[in-house]
């Protein structure tokens, strides 16, 4: 009998766990269906919109901020938010719950004991994927609706600072919305339970808190939609003016507090819990 | 390394249910040890507890003298099965095994390597959602040999399999010991582990019951049984249990007897003016004297004295 002893072992590389959840990632045919189609859902409604606009458009003397806000929303309106809201913070969710929930995480995490590493892989791979996913739709979206409206002469360009904000925001808002997702998903551990989770937090709970109060106000502009809503305003124009208006520095650092915050609560959890 | 699993003083509470009780074992390397309880003794949370997956109430459990969890990587040290479905039905059997080499730095070669070695060749682009529960086995035991690791882990491993894939797991079990690995085994059949272990590590409530070599362990069961029927079975039962012997009921009011021998119990009874029916010895099995074993604890845990 002789004994084994383990071979000098290969310095563990971070880059490791990003191939490896990289690879689990991709090789679940449910998300590139649910992403390319959700994409096409983006488009087709900014394609909507931006058609409408040119069918309803009547030349005047209006105010070209509110009518380059006009031609920037048909890109990535309201629904597209939701779209974007709905599909990236349930790929987050299942992404964790679903490992969780078929019992996956105790192979993980025996073949890779550094919990936080673990984790910390599978956030930057989902936030990755969700950017691109955010760009894709946002950015073609941005590309088809404005061409659209380039013979009426409103079309922005993606030069165009404040269009690149507006871009930039929707595209940012899918990977903090995965990031909650996944938060939710470690915490809840199970599919369906987390991507309810997940609609509760980023749907109903701007919904549930009020702009009347100096305090409230703010606890609203904290949250990730509200916090989209006003980066995508690229003017107060035309609006009715609130007492308490959300600032844009304050909404991108909501965008990255959410995300920081969701990551760190994740990990934290599952360095502490039993598998 | 010296691929040693050592458990010492391990606990393990979950609300006031103590699930591993104070256990201290060692498995050596060289050697199948298998790892035998009833269902619910214990060792599939003690399996865990060494994989670092949970944190014991107190002691310690290392592997090669480190607990697992300080490891920034596994599977070139550990390779574990714990559950076949531990997986997700939704990749296939490669891709799951790729995921897990990529993670550990392992090259894609040693997967087709694994795949072949375990027969799923053919099966490795399918998803697993489709495989059966013995062709899971054989993709959790792909894993757990993916990093070519000195330890190996796995909890009740011939679930699922038919017969020559347990030929098989044996004969792989038996030349990964051969190869000086360590092999740890966990069942709750002893018939199971009697053609595959060579040591034995056996608990029941999460306390030791005995650390042993399989021939050690034989000797205990080399004791015969006797299958007594009588009169009034529970007078016999309580003479016998006085002069040291154990009484399980057998069927159809028998009385299973080991500890002492047919003509003890023989003249115990004529002391005691019991008519006897029936008096018949055997060899008792080691699957019995497993049974023995754990009933005992079942009994010490109960609080009546032995």
């Amino acid at each position: 009998m002789s004994t084994v002893t383990a071979p000098a072992l290969p310095r563990p590389r971070f880059g490791d766990l990003l191939a490896a959840e990289w690879l689990k990632f991709r090789s679940l045919r449910s998300i590139p269906w649910v992403l390319g189609l959700s994409t096409l859902a983006v488009v087709a409604s900014g394609l909507r919109s931006a058609v409408y606009t040119h069918g309803h458009y009547t030349p005047g003397p209006g105010d070209p901020a509110v009518m380059a806000q006009v031609a920037l929303n048909s890109a990535f309106d309201t629904l597209s938010a939701d779209i974007v809201m709905l599909v990236a913070g349930g790929v987050g969710a299942t992404l964790i719950a679903g490992e969780y929930a078929t019992g996956l995480i105790r192979t993980t995490l025996a073949a890779v004991p550094d919990r936080r590493a673990v984790l910390l892989a599978k956030a930057v791979v989902l936030a990755a994927a969700m950017l691109g996913f955010g760009a894709l739709g946002a950015g073609v979206s941005f590309g088809v609706t404005q061409a659209v409206l380039a013979d009426l002469g409103i079309g922005r360009s993606i030069a165009d600072p404040t269009a690149l904000r507006f871009v930039a925001a929707a595209a940012l808002f899918a990977p903090v919305c995965a990031l909650v997702g996944l938060c939710l998903g470690t915490l809840v551990r199970h599919s369906a339970g987390a991507v309810v989770g997940t609609v509760l937090v980023l749907f109903f709970l701007p919904s549930l808190v009020t702009e009347r109060y100096r305090w409230t106000a703010d606890l609203l502009h904290a949250l990730p939609f509200p916090a989209w809503q006003r980066l995508a305003r690229t003017s107060l124009a035309g609006l009715r003016p609130t007492e308490y208006p959300a600032t844009v520095a304050g909404s991108w650092a909501t965008y990255a507090l959410w995300s920081l915050a969701s990551v760190a609560i994740a990990a934290a959890v599952v360095q502490r819990r039993d598998h | 390394m010296v691929p040693v699993i050592e458990v010492i003083e391990l606990t393990k509470r979950y609300g006031r249910r103590t699930v591993v009780d104070r256990l201290t074992f060692t498995v050596r390397p060289g050697h199948v040890t298998g790892f035998l309880g009833p269902n619910g003794a214990g060792k599939s949370t003690t399996l865990r507890l060494i994989l670092g997956l949970g944190d014991p109430t107190g002691g310690t459990a290392t592997v090669g003298g480190r607990p697992f969890r300080g490891l920034p990587r596994g599977l070139r040290q550990v390779g574990a099965l714990l559950d076949a479905g531990d997986v997700h039905g939704g990749r296939t059997g490669a891709a799951h095994l790729r995921a897990l080499a990529l993670s550990n730095a392992i090259p894609a070669t040693r997967v087709e390597e694994v795949l072949h070695e375990v027969g799923l060749a053919g099966a490795a682009g399918r998803r697993i959602g489709g495989y059966s529960l013995g062709m899971r086995q054989r993709l959790g035991i792909a894993g757990a040999l993916l990093g070519d690791p000195p330890v190996l882990l796995f909890d009740e491993p011939l679930n699922g399999l038919d017969p020559e894939g347990v030929l098989w797991v044996r004969r792989l079990f038996r030349r990964l010991a051969d190869e000086g690995r360590t092999v740890f085994v966990s069942s709750h059949m002893m018939a199971e582990m009697e053609h595959t272990a060579d040591r034995l590590v056996v608990i029941g409530r999460g306390r030791l019951i005995a650390d042993e070599s399989l021939a050690e362990f034989a000797a205990r069961a080399g004791r015969t049984a006797v299958t007594v029927r009588a009169a009034e079975p529970d007078r016999l039962a309580a003479v016998l249990t006085a002069a040291g012997a154990t009484v399980r009921p057998g069927p159809d009011g028998a009385l299973e007897v080991t500890g002492v021998d047919a003509g003890r119990i023989g003249e115990l009874a004529l002391e005691e003016r019991l008519l006897l029916y029936a008096l018949t010895e055997r060899g008792a099995s080691l699957e019995e004297a497993f049974m023995e074993l754990t009933a005992d604890s079942v009994e010490y845990l109960a609080g009546e004295p032995r």
